[in-house]
């Protein structure tokens, strides 16, 4: 399958050795050039004519293993790849209501006005309509077992693509180009939202914090510096940041909060507890969120969690859409930790002489996990791009985003 | 691509995209320390936590940005050549790796040459051997590479150090080598001096390690320059970051063999064309190169820790085919592995797929390799096993490395620091004695030369009759041609390798395999160290006497640099006997006073001491001298002092340039009355009054002594009771000048 897209195939080799050496990191970056890649591999696929979805799917699939398998706890691109699959499927069965519909059309075409109408609908339009597919299936529709009869909205927004394809694109295979063009267009509206994600969460600052309260946080998030910077334009409030050892990106936000004249206190880890009795919200950024409602965190966050649980402090979670991963955290294929260079946490010339077992001795070990999982009942809120959600309605959003049968690649 | 290539360049912070960042490997360390292995596949193909040598380097290299490696093969070059062939580094875009073969190499020097012949290397290279892991960013020891050299031509080379305590005992660092000695400016990081406190093990070399902690420095590195660095606990990476110049240099000194050994030393110490060397510290970044078993087990352990994270066992970067699940206290276990319920596999290690293990075995802090079969009731601790190897029930092996396709028979025994070669087979019941090492190959005997620049790559032309290649093909996993290399004929050793067994046992020729074997030290070893250390230090304090008083010019004295052994109560000790053996020779007549003035003037400047000690070792030489003679009771011991000191006050005189002197000198003599010689106690006041009539002490010091004295506490004063009366009449005197004075 991969076979038949050479062009690509250098670019996917090359994003893998990169994952693989970890020099791409974050969900945020990671997501946005899986998402521009996979748009670029779908682009790059030859359909056969008449062939259904199962082609691209199999080509998405095939690159989309070899891309988790180069940093398998780089969660944000598996969870990318399975959103692409389920755009496709998506798209596929609208596209195949949208031939139907289409039939209607031909037969009584006497609505010409209308028939113009929906041949100006811009591609905004049309992405508004794939959006309100992706998005909202009703109770009803996740119920049912066929993913799929759309309802009439839908089909207006497709009708109108479907005229608008006839009319540019002469002898080509229409029904698979066009599938082809429709999950482009909405993988371009996803990367439009990964972009500008944070501003969305950011909006709805103002609704949490309030006048003259204490938040904690630890560490630095993006995410988090634009929330906090979102409630500061009508509100006055005070942010304790602990530090976040040892990577200590908690000294960077600090300093970001400082220089935007917000209140800021730094405190090391270790004095969390002593500080959030005085606190009246925990909130953070999250690495990956599971289908459970877990977070993936990281280091240090559990023991936030557990002091904010103790003293009955809201433990907000800030998170994109692009962090929700299908899997459950209890699956053995999921890695949810990833232990990196000790050299974080000490200097290795420090502890050369006592490092080494060569004089019989026991040997000292430096441990350095990049991540802790905080358990669903820990978590009071998720805030994400689409609003604010508890720990036990993630399930929800997950069966919105991914199809079943992509969760297992 | 053309976009790609911009984007890599600069990454790499470089300024002329156009030159690819070139790296040299040299995928032959010109070293012994590995054979026997060596004989049958190069160093640089060994596995390291079950992943070849030279993808570690190449792993670093490409993904440090660098885009052009000549791999310089030259032992076993077919097998480098094929491994590059087949691997994956082929394929990758922006990353190219180039043999160059020459078999007639002997050094890396020649190496070098060789590859400026073939004119590849066009701008600033990165030079580095095969058997390197590291996880450096080069970023940014090639900009300051790169920024120096646009300010001066001739800083040719950057070389990368990183921090690592030695040993303080074996002055060993934790990969095995020597303690090294780097001389830096600290301000523009320009190495000064480089020396490595080199030793090869017995007595004779520890006299000459204690004499090597003296590092002579010269003057010039230290007279323009307002401070300098020295620094012991640094290791090597032999990571140099070179320009086009040092392979020329390599051209034009045709003797040139080793990178530091000439190349270094000769740069630094040629001061005609000015070529210099500068250094970088790695701080946080790992960096390691393996020369020898030891550093073979520990970076083993550091890549198991992590520290040269992100190229760890569970990130595939050179065979991503199977996948590695790291567990708690890292604990690495491969795909399709095999293991009973039983079995106890301990911390740090890590178990290969397609690998079995049996009931009941243990295994700790050890690399298992693909494809081995282990039996029950096995230990195994601390060992690095190959693939396709097996172990039968009972086997015990500590501290050792067996290679591939070697078989242990039931109840084996394999001792620390043991290498059994490829194929080897251990029989029943069999002990294989620490540090012996075992291949299928016969060593042979032309060592007598043992030079250490006559590498494995002789040997590899050398070995013909047992066939490296069929071995090479066990270890692919291809075929296994048993008829070559397992004939039934007697002519294996049942005393080497038990009855059944197979192989040669290799003699060492030195008995310090375990400062370098994958065995942790003994600590008997260490103890032997250091009475033999201090059985040195005492010799040396010995013939430092000797040769230092020998000495007539205060110019020849060395500048003692050292500091970290500058301990002064030893060396008032020695000063103190110097003086008394320079004094001693000048009583019996062997020199003169005037000489013994100029040496004790020479050991002052020597031992940075004042005039007040001089004066001090003086007196008590005097006194001891005095003692020396015939004498029962005080008053001949008296006598004895009166007459030394009528013929030596005056030499003794010179030295007391101040009051202060003076009030030394009566210090040292209370302190002898009361400590060396109890026997001077009675008669002080008449010693003191002797001294005074041969006007060695004034009277000022004496009083300026006694007043001193009375605020001290009885014990004190026992002294200055005893010369009451003498200082008593002194001050009167005094005072009565003083009178006399003022009515004149």
């Amino acid at each position: 399958m991969v076979a038949t897209m050479p062009d690509v195939l250098p670019l996917v080799d090359d994003f893998c050795t990169k994952l693989n050496r970890r020099q791409v990191e974050g969900s945020l970056d990671t997501a946005k050039l899986a998402l521009v890649l996979l748009r670029q591999v779908i682009s790059a696929q030859r359909i056969p004519p008449n062939a259904s979805a199962g082609v691209l799917i199999d080509a998405i699939k095939t690159v989309g293993v070899r891309m988790i398998a180069a940093n398998p706890i780089e969660l944000a691109v598996g969870n990318i790849v399975r959103r692409v699959l389920h755009i496709i499927r998506e798209e596929d069965a609208s596209l195949a209501t949208t031939v139907v519909s289409g039939v209607t059309v031909a037969v009584d075409s006497d609505d010409e006005d209308n028939l113009d109408i929906r041949e100006q609908a811009s591609s905004h339009a049309v992405a508004a309509a794939n959006r309100n597919v992706l998005r909202a299936p009703s109770l009803h529709n996740l119920l049912e077992s066929n993913p799929s009869p759309v309802k009439a909205d839908v089909t207006v927004a497709s009708t109108g693509d479907s005229t608008d394809t006839k009319s540019r694109s002469g002898d080509k295979n229409s029904r698979s180009w066009k599938l082809k063009h429709n999950v482009i267009e909405s993988i371009n509206i996803m990367l439009n939202e990964l972009q500008e994600y944070h501003l969305q969460v950011a909006e709805q600052a103002l609704e949490h914090i309030h006048q003259n309260e204490v938040i904690l946080t630890l560490g630095r998030s993006r995410t988090l510096l634009h929330f906090l910077l979102g409630a500061k334009k009508k509100r006055s409030f005070q942010v304790v940041v602990a530090e976040g050892s040892p990577r200590y990106q908690g000294h960077k936000l600090a300093k970001e909060l400082t220089a935007e004249k917000l209140s800021t206190t730094l405190i090391t880890d270790s004095a969390v507890f002593a500080m959030i009795s005085r606190v009246n919200m925990v909130i953070v950024g999250a690495h990956a969120v599971m289908a459970n409602g877990g977070v993936l965190a990281p280091v240090g966050l559990h023991m936030v969690a557990l002091a904010a649980k103790r003293h009955a402090v809201p433990f907000v979670v800030l998170t994109g859409l692009h962090k929700l991963c299908p899997l459950y955290p209890h699956n053995p294929f999921t890695l949810l930790n990833d232990m990196k260079s000790p050299s974080e946490v000490l200097d290795f010339g420090e502890l050369s002489d006592c490092l080494n077992g060569t004089t019989g001795g026991a040997e000292s070990h430096v441990f350095n996990p990049t991540f802790d999982y905080i358990p669903p009942e820990l978590v009071s809120l998720f805030i994400t791009d689409t609003g604010g959600h508890n720990p036990s309605y993630v399930y929800r959003l997950v069966a919105e985003f991914y199809s079943p049968e992509d969760i297992v690649l | 691509m053309a976009v790609k290539r911009s984007t890599r360049a600069t990454d790499i912070g470089d300024d002329e995209a156009d030159v690819p960042l070139q790296a040299v490997l040299l995928a032959d360390s010109f070293a012994q320390q590995f054979r026997p292995i060596t004989d049958e596949r190069p160093k640089v193909l060994l596995p390291l936590v079950n992943v070849p040598m030279i993808d570690y380097t190449l792993e670093w290299l490409a993904s440090a940005g660098v885009e052009e490696v000549f791999v310089f093969c030259c032992a076993h070059a077919k097998q480098v050549t094929s491994h590059l062939e087949h691997s994956r580094w082929t394929s990758q875009s922006n990353f190219t790796v180039t043999p160059i073969e020459s078999r007639d190499c002997v050094s890396a020097g020649d190496a070098l040459r060789v590859i400026d012949q073939r004119g590849v290397v066009r701008g600033d290279f990165i030079l580095i051997s095969g058997d390197t892991v590291s996880n450096m960013s080069l970023k940014e020891v090639l900009k300051e590479h790169q920024e120096r050299r646009k300010k001066d031509k001739l800083a040719v080379m950057t070389m990368v150090y990183r921090r690592c305590k030695p040993h303080p005992l074996i002055y060993q660092t934790r990969l095995g080598s020597e303690q090294l000695l780097l001389v830096v400016d600290p301000s523009t990081k320009q190495l000064l001096h480089y020396d490595s406190l080199k030793e090869a093990g017995g007595r004779e070399s520890t006299k000459q390690q204690t004499l090597a902690r003296q590092v002579v420095l010269e003057r010039s590195l230290l007279a323009d320059r307002p401070a300098v660095q020295l620094c012991s606990d640094v290791q090597d990476c032999y990571i140099d970051i070179c320009s086009p110049e040092v392979l020329l240099l390599f051209t034009d000194n045709f003797d040139y063999q080793h990178l530091r050994r000439d190349f270094v030393r000769g740069l630094l110490s040629d001061e005609i064309l000015g070529n210099k060397i500068h250094t970088y510290e790695i701080i946080g970044d790992y960096a390691a190169r393996i020369d020898n078993l030891r550093a073979y087990d520990v970076v083993s352990k550091d890549i198991i820790h992590r520290w040269t994270y992100p190229m760890v066992p569970d990130i595939r970067f050179a065979s991503p085919e199977t996948g590695i699940k790291i567990g708690r206290s890292n604990i690495y276990k491969e795909d399709g592995l095999v293991l009973a319920p039983t079995t106890i596999i301990g911390p740090s290690t890590v178990v290969g797929s397609g690998t079995s293990i049996s009931d009941n075995t243990i295994i700790r802090n050890s690399v298992i390799g693909r494809g081995c079969t282990i039996g029950s009731n096995v230990v195994i601790e601390g060992s690095h096993i190959w693939n396709n190897v097996t172990i039968c029930d009972n086997v015990q092996i500590r501290h050792a490395v067996v290679c591939d396709g070697v078989n242990l028979k039931a109840r084996a025994i394999i001792q620390p620091g043991v290498v059994l070669s490829f194929k080897v087979v251990i029989g029943e019941d069999f002990t294989v004695p620490a540090y012996s090492k075992i291949s299928l190959v016969l060593q042979r005997h032309e060592e007598e030369n043992s030079d250490e620049e006559l590498e494995y790559a002789e040997a590899a032309s050398g070995v013909t009759g047992s066939s490296p290649s069929p071995l090479y093909d066990g270890m692919n996993g291809s075929q296994t041609d048993d008829g070559e290399e397992t004939p039934q004929s007697p002519r294996w050793d049942p005393l080497q390798v038990g009855l059944g067994g197979a192989g040669y046992k290799w003699s060492t020729g030195q008995d310090d395999e375990w400062r370098h074997s994958v065995a942790p030290i003994p600590p008997e070893k260490i103890k032997e160290i250091v009475a033999r250390e201090e059985e040195a230090e005492l010799e040396d304090a010995a013939r430092d006497m000797t040769t230092s008083s020998r000495k007539d010019n205060v110019e020849e004295q060395p500048e003692d640099d050292d500091d970290e052994d500058a301990d002064e109560e030893d060396d008032s000790l020695f000063f103190d006997k110097e003086v008394e053996a320079l004094f001693s020779r000048a009583v019996t007549g062997e020199s003169s006073a005037e000489n013994v003035v100029l040496e004790v003037n020479s050991l002052k400047l020597a031992y940075d001491r004042s005039f007040s000690d001089c004066a001090g070792a003086m007196f008590r030489a005097l006194l001891n001298l005095a003692a020396q003679g015939p004498q029962t009771t005080s008053r001949e011991l008296l006598q004895n002092t009166k007459q030394v000191l009528l013929q030596w006050g005056p030499l003794l005189r010179r030295f007391l340039k101040h009051q202060d002197d003076e009030m030394e000198v009566l210090l040292v003599f209370e302190e002898i009355c009361t400590e060396d010689k109890k026997e001077y106690a009675p008669v002080f006041a008449s010693v003191l009054q002797e001294l005074y009539d041969k006007d060695v002490i004034s009277e000022e010091a004496i009083i300026a002594w006694a007043s001193e004295k009375q605020h001290g506490d009885e014990a004190d004063k026992i002294f200055v009771k005893q010369c009451e009366r003498f200082i008593q009449w002194l001050q009167e005197a005094s005072e009565e000048d003083d009178e006399g004075g003022e009515e004149a």
